[in-house]
């Protein structure tokens, strides 16, 4: 069984993150890392792994040079082999453009089942899986709390605000697992020198017949206007809570906001 | 004029109020022709009628609920085709996120998600890396397809007398493809949705487990019980009441956070709150900065002393 990770290159969250001046995410203003929300993603195709003899798990990434520290990443936690993405024309590009680069991918990597996580952590969309199964007719089993797998077909929890729902497709198939499937691993000593050995792949939009036309900032169906920093926000009162003071102050806020 | 293609989410055998928004949102663009999930129903024909809908379009096909996302995709495809909308609008749920991409990859159109705000002219408001930035944007090829965030904009009523039709939609094999083999309702809390509550108290690794004194509160004022990344993985609050990057993002009239230190997942839920107070033993914890009110207490004894006083003052 060949599984493909979906590993995105993002800017750290904990870092300051900006625009560059064509309105696109600044991927140069601050180290990026794998998006936190695909480790998990990663994590659920080494239990995979491990759980069977004959997995094969391909991280495939769409990123400038430092997405390579993504891929590197993933390789350390226990991935087989990486495919990186790598085209300047593919700068700018929008979520459609993306999902058309990563769809006609997969179809060349040909795997049996294809795992994401819930969403990048810097464009927050959640819609590249479902845009790519849209591209590839393939069943779609998105936002797994848990994810289980068997020869030909794999079952999902997704949970929603009033119903747990158990959802079955076969294979192949792409799913997105949430951070509720099971915290990540950390990479290993072992994995860390393994990592070095395994084979990372690099493909361009000719390697996947797609024009350079159809991506990138020109091509993209959304326009960013504007871009504007939130204005920081104006230092309130803090008080301590000696003698009661504190949820005194509580009361009379909420007095004053007329919720009691 | 031209139609405003909006999808009705249904809730407790009506429409939900982001539903109402939604409708609100797209009487600026069109007129809004509000597609339902489900067999005709005069209740929810009668509120959508009442918020503006120029018509209702039912679509029955059993399909929509055995099998995730791929058919009211393509129902809605085959709807736009026929109505030729100027936009379509979808809630930014989960599943609506979800519609929307497959909605764009099928028309050819742009595609923009979790938009707090629309004007006339289509321009839509993001607010983006937790908050910190606000994005305003357009579509420039296509129908625009946009999903908004809850409490985007006030419901306003426009009674209409929406015209009814049932669509005749095919759903192809290929969108039958991931079955819902089996759904297990959710308890309610029986306390305001989330997302939409004016007051929402939240807790976080420093309740140590213990909602009580949160819960109390949110009932005394009204509102929804949220909780941290923390707490959730902690296992102490389910995971539907979550609040941040990867739960819910609110922006409620009053945030109370409690017990939470305002890691920027969790800020990236609820930065935007109109007014927040924040309750944590540790004065250097980064939710201070973002509070109107800050106390550095023991929350137990903090929102203890609180609870007391409202309940005294309600006597």
């Amino acid at each position: 069984m060949k599984i493909v990770v979906l590993a995105k290159y993002v800017p750290d969250a904990t870092a300051e993150r900006t625009f560059a001046s064509d309105g696109t995410v600044d991927r140069t203003a601050s180290a990026g890392l794998l998006s936190e929300l695909d480790e998990y993603a990663v994590e659920q195709a080494l239990q995979i792994a491990e759980d069977r003899d004959d997995v094969e798990v391909v991280i495939m990434t769409l990123g400038g040079e430092d997405a390579a520290d993504a891929i590197k990443r993933a390789l350390q936690m226990g991935a087989s082999a990486a495919i990186h993405i790598i085209d300047d024309a593919v700068h700018g590009s929008d979520a459609l453009a993306t999902s058309l680069v990563l769809a006609a991918a997969i179809k060349k990597a040909g795997p049996d089942l294809v795992i994401c996580g819930m969403a990048s952590t810097d464009g927050t969309m959640g819609v590249i899986p479902a845009m790519i199964a849209e591209r590839l007719g393939w069943p779609a089993a998105t936002l797994g709390a848990t994810l289980s797998v068997t020869e030909d077909r794999l079952m999902i929890r997704r949970d929603t605000d009033v119903a747990s729902l158990m959802i079955e497709a076969s294979l192949p198939a792409i799913v997105s697992v949430t951070d509720q499937s099971g915290e990540a691993r950390y990479p290993s000593m072992k994995g860390i020198l393994a990592a070095k050995k395994k084979p990372v792949e690099s493909w361009t939009l000719a390697d996947l017949g797609i024009d350079a036309a159809a991506v990138g900032l020109d091509a993209a169906w959304t326009k960013v206007l504007q871009t504007t920093p939130r204005p920081p926000k104006e230092q309130g009162r803090v008080v301590g809570d000696e003698d009661g003071a504190g949820s005194a102050a509580l009361v009379e806020f909420l007095a004053a906001g007329k919720y009691i | 004029m031209s139609g405003v293609l909006i999808v009705a989410e249904q809730v407790d055998s009506n429409v939900s109020k982001p539903t109402l928004e939604l409708l609100t949102l797209a009487r600026r663009l069109g007129e809004p022709v509000a597609v339902v999930f489900g067999e005709t129903d005069d209740a929810i024909t009668k509120t959508l009628g009442e918020y503006g809908a120029t018509r209702v379009v039912f679509v029955a096909d059993s399909s929509a609920t055995e099998y995730l996302v791929a058919p009211k995709a393509e129902a809605l495809g085959q709807i736009a085709a026929s109505v030729d909308p100027v936009a379509i609008l979808i809630s930014s749920t989960p599943e609506g996120k979800e519609i929307a991409g497959r909605l764009a990859v099928k028309l050819e159109s742009g595609l923009i998600t979790d938009a707090t705000d629309i004007a006339a002219d289509g321009t839509t408001t993001q607010s983006v890396f937790a908050g910190n930035w606000t994005v305003t944007a357009a579509v420039t090829h296509g129908i625009p397809v946009v999903t908004v965030k809850p409490n985007a904009v006030t419901p306003e009523l426009a009674p209409t007398e929406p015209a009814i039709s049932e669509a005749e939609v095919s759903i192809s094999d290929a969108a039958r493809t991931a079955h819902i083999v089996s759904s297990e309702p959710k308890e309610s809390s029986g306390r305001p949705e989330l997302t939409e509550a004016a007051v929402v108290v939240s807790g976080g690794r420093g309740t140590g487990g213990n909602f009580a004194a949160i819960e109390e509160l949110a009932d005394l004022l009204g509102g929804a019980v949220g909780a941290s990344r923390a707490a959730v993985d902690a296992g102490w609050y389910p995971y539907a009441y979550q609040i941040g990057q990867t739960g819910k993002t609110v922006s409620p009239q009053l945030y109370i956070a409690a017990g939470i230190s305002g890691a920027i997942q969790h800020r990236a839920g609820m930065q935007t709150s109109k007014a927040i107070v924040a309750v944590n033993k540790d004065a250097e914890a980064p939710i201070f900065a973002l509070a109107d009110l800050g106390i550095v207490g023991d929350l137990h004894k903090v929102l203890g002393s609180v609870i007391a006083e409202i309940k005294q003052r309600k006597m």
